[in-house]
């Protein structure tokens, strides 16, 4: 048996923010109607569900919004495969699914001066990434470059930004490349 | 740049972000039809001056598909709205009316 591993393992970059793998992370994708699924993960995690286009953290857990009929629960690592089994068990009479899809994407850290991270982000996508249109608290699937990502300022003042495996080792060259200390453009 | 807001999840995308999906409200004629019906669902298409309706899918946020009702000569959105109609809604027939009188 192999150990399981990140897809960029003690990846780091420090410029005008840090930039950093998560590190292995559980994640668990729920699909359905959301109202039919709120209560057997409230039950489980204890979360409520997001408002749309938004992320409820607690304990360690989040819980995020990924579309109409979309949710992405973040947890332990180590929790994910027992989560998700309770899950799809909780909502066996629903029509919904419940996958443990911890290692199908890649976690980035991003810790700096928020007007710093926000630059970071603003040279790569063509989101809204002022505070008014991207706070605290919402998280934005939008592109990084070529690549799909989603990304959201967490409860402890770090960006996170999510992408595939595949596109792991792109994402975290550009976003590196986008935090180089030279690069500076001020705009925030 | 054509920046069109998703009804589902209400972000303003910018076009990058989405994929388009052609002419709206397309009627399909499977096997049974006639073959200029077949043709003209294949094949034809509009190709205005001024209002259009078409399909896009917020392919790099929420997935969904969403119609969008835009001015083809001066790129002015009249407005979004979900897939699971057969028509435009009222306000934005009533907005390119207004436009062309």
């Amino acid at each position: 048996m192999f150990d399981a591993m990140s897809p960029k393992t003690g990846a780091r970059y420090e410029g005008r923010v840090t930039v950093a793998e998560a590190g292995l992370s559980g994640m668990i994708t729920l699909r359905g109607a959301l109202d039919t699924i709120a209560q057997p993960v409230a039950d489980a995690t204890g979360l409520e569900v997001p408002d749309t286009l938004g992320i409820v953290e607690e304990g360690g857990r989040a819980l995020a919004w990924m579309s109409p009929d979309e949710m992405m629960l973040f947890c332990a690592y180590e929790d994910a495969a027992d989560l998700a089994a309770r899950l799809a068990e909780a909502t066996a009479d629903e029509h919904a699914l419940v996958v443990d899809m911890s290692d199908a994407r890649a976690i980035f850290v991003l810790t700096g001066a928020e007007t710093s991270l926000r630059e970071t982000l603003a040279k790569l996508t063509p989101a809204d990434v002022r505070p008014e249109a991207f706070p605290a608290g919402m998280v934005r699937r939008s592109r990084l470059a070529q690549a799909a990502a989603a990304f959201w300022i967490a409860n402890d003042g770090t960006l996170r930004v999510m992408c595939f495996r595949s596109v792991a080792d792109y994402v975290f060259a550009l976003l590196s490349h986008a935090a180089h200390p030279e690069g500076a453009v001020d705009h925030f | 740049m054509l920046i069109l807001t998703c009804p589902y999840c209400g972000v303003a995308a910018d076009e990058t972000e989405l994929a388009p999906g052609g002419e709206a409200h397309l009627r399909r004629h499977g096997p049974d039809s006639s073959d200029s019906d077949f043709e003209a669902y294949l094949f034809l298409r509009r190709n205005p001056r001024g209002l259009h309706l078409e399909r896009w899918r917020h392919a790099h946020g929420c997935g969904k598909w969403f119609h969008a009702a835009r001015d083809t000569m001066t790129m002015e959105v009249l407005g979004t709205y979900p897939a699971q109609v057969t028509a435009p809604p009222p306000e934005i027939v009533h907005a390119s009316d207004a436009d062309t009188a």
